[in-house]
């Protein structure tokens, strides 16, 4: 087998079995109906006057708050559960495989709820005329987000075979890395400990890389950050995996 | 005969709880091995070992020549392996799980459907090849486990339990499908049921408190028995070879 079939058949395998239960219907029902009622009723899209999405990304890391940890925590919880992984494991894949090409399928599948808001885009280009290089970067930040989101759960999802459990884990692992730029949070830290350390906090926070690739300004650090988030938690859920296989 | 399953000192550690304590298994092309041992006597345990899903604590596994901790995904692509409890996607219809596993054992697309058409006759799933795994039977469910394990055709087979949870007439067929393939394929697989051993496997390998108590062949293994039991006469030297064993067991 040629190196990397391997991920595309995992991942074919694990996007089509979105599509294969309700989840997907439900998901993107729920998700589609809360962008709406979001960028509408609670960001005044309308009222604003102006033909961009700005209060529709706004609201996009909140939605993914939950809605990626619902993706995220059957990865391999229920891998576990089944007894698959001992099917998936000893097959002649390597395991970065496995875990990229399962991570990529959920990334994937978030990736087409954020394209069926498409038409909030059309609508606001048809009403005036938007800021499209701003657009394409708040779709681009929040797909990241969303990326970040589903690699924090796909990990937490290998530590247990209850997918409730990490439902909630991910869902409070999120929101502090999502939170970690906020002054609540900060503010916290800087009481007791020393400047450098305040700045590490700041700069593991989400929020900060999100406002920054939102105002369309895509810097280096920003995509080295989602980079290399995404790859190390990917790694650690490869250590994960098998270190946790087997109990 | 070449050996094609060649497990050395094997032992695999539970925290403190020695699951599995120094087993050594060798088995040729041509043999069908029998494990057998109380439940919690590690055959389970060894049998992970074998196909590398579990790293053992100690010892060492090779598998066609091939070492399977130096190169585990050239070792993966010579065996078959069922799991305890013939996991698979409920989701799935079982044509679709099929050519999952066909495509990621390395199947060529051009040949996946005659595979597929070949295993679907040999475990009989013709009937339920396009209905989700999860509204199958017990019986069908097993041979979808089975057939998963056997499409690409590996060498060595390795089974935990094929035949739980089938009726009879099903348990007759995978039988004569173990004994078939038996010929020329190195199998071990485990099971609870004695006269299981007598109808399929050539040679017996009892395993209790995570040590081989017993190597041999069914013959040699129920001639053991002393004279005077005249019924169930391997059920008797099992429970003389496992029952000390199983008591110190936690």
């Amino acid at each position: 087998m040629t190196s990397g079939s391997g991920l595309r058949v995992i991942f074919l395998r694990e996007f089509k079995s979105y599509f294969a239960t309700p989840l997907a219907a439900v998901f993107l029902v729920v998700f589609l109906f809360l962008a709406g009622i979001f960028s509408f009723s609670m960001g005044g899209l309308y009222e604003r006057g102006q033909a961009d999405l700005r209060s529709f990304f706004q609201f996009v890391p909140w939605l993914y708050l939950f809605l990626a940890p619902a993706i995220a925590m059957r990865l391999w919880a229920e891998e576990r559960r089944l007894g698959t992984i001992e099917i998936l494991t000893t097959l002649p894949i390597p395991l970065w495989q496995t875990v990229v090409g399962k991570f990529l399928a959920a990334w994937g599948f978030s990736c087409v709820a954020l394209a069926l808001t498409a038409p909030l885009w059309i609508t606001v280009s048809w009403l005036g005329d938007p800021d499209q290089g701003a657009i394409v970067a708040g779709y681009a930040a929040s797909a990241m987000v969303s990326g970040i989101f589903l690699a924090i759960g796909g990990f937490v999802s290998t530590l247990t075979k209850n997918q409730v459990i990490a439902f909630v884990v991910t869902a409070v692992a999120c929101f502090l890395v999502f939170l970690a730029g906020y002054p609540v949070v900060l503010d916290f830290f800087r009481g007791w400990m020393s400047a450098g350390v305040v700045d590490a906090v700041a700069g593991v926070s989400l929020l900060a890389h999100f406002q920054s690739l939102m105002r369309g300004v895509v810097e280096l650090r920003d995509a080295v950050y989602f980079g290399s988030a995404i790859a190390a938690l990917l790694a650690a859920t490869t250590l994960a995996i098998d270190w946790k296989k087997g109990t | 005969m070449n050996c094609v399953i060649d497990a050395s000192a094997l032992r695999k550690l539970f925290g403190n709880r020695r699951a599995v304590d120094g087993v050594s298994l060798r088995v040729n092309a041509g043999e069908v091995v029998g494990f057998l041992g109380p439940n919690g006597a590690g055959k389970t345990t060894t049998m992970r070992m074998l196909t590398g899903f579990l790293e053992p604590t100690e010892g060492r596994v090779s598998l066609a020549g091939i070492d399977i901790d130096e190169a585990p995904i050239e070792a993966r692509k010579h065996f078959g392996y069922l799991p305890e409890g013939a996991p698979a996607y409920p989701e799935m219809t079982v044509r679709e799980y099929l050519r999952f596993v066909g495509r990621a054992r390395g199947i060529a697309s051009g040949d996946l459907a005659a595979r597929l058409m070949s295993v679907a006759d040999r475990v009989h799933l013709g009937r339920v090849m396009d209905q989700s795994i999860e509204t199958l039977s017990k019986g069908f469910k097993r041979r979808v486990g089975i057939a998963q394990a056997i499409i690409h055709d590996p060498p060595i087979l390795i089974m935990d339990e094929p035949t739980d949870g089938l009726d009879p007439n099903q348990k007759h067929e995978v039988r004569e499908l173990i004994r078939q393939m038996g010929s020329t394929k190195a199998i071990v697989l485990s099971t609870h049921i004695l006269e299981e051993v007598e109808a399929v496997c050539s040679r017996v390998v009892v395993i209790a408190a995570g040590r081989i108590v017993f190597d041999g062949t069914p013959a040699v293994f129920e001639a053991m028995a002393p004279s005077s039991v005249q019924r169930h006469r391997m059920d008797h030297v099992f429970r003389q070879l496992t029952a000390d064993a199983t008591e110190v067991q936690p």
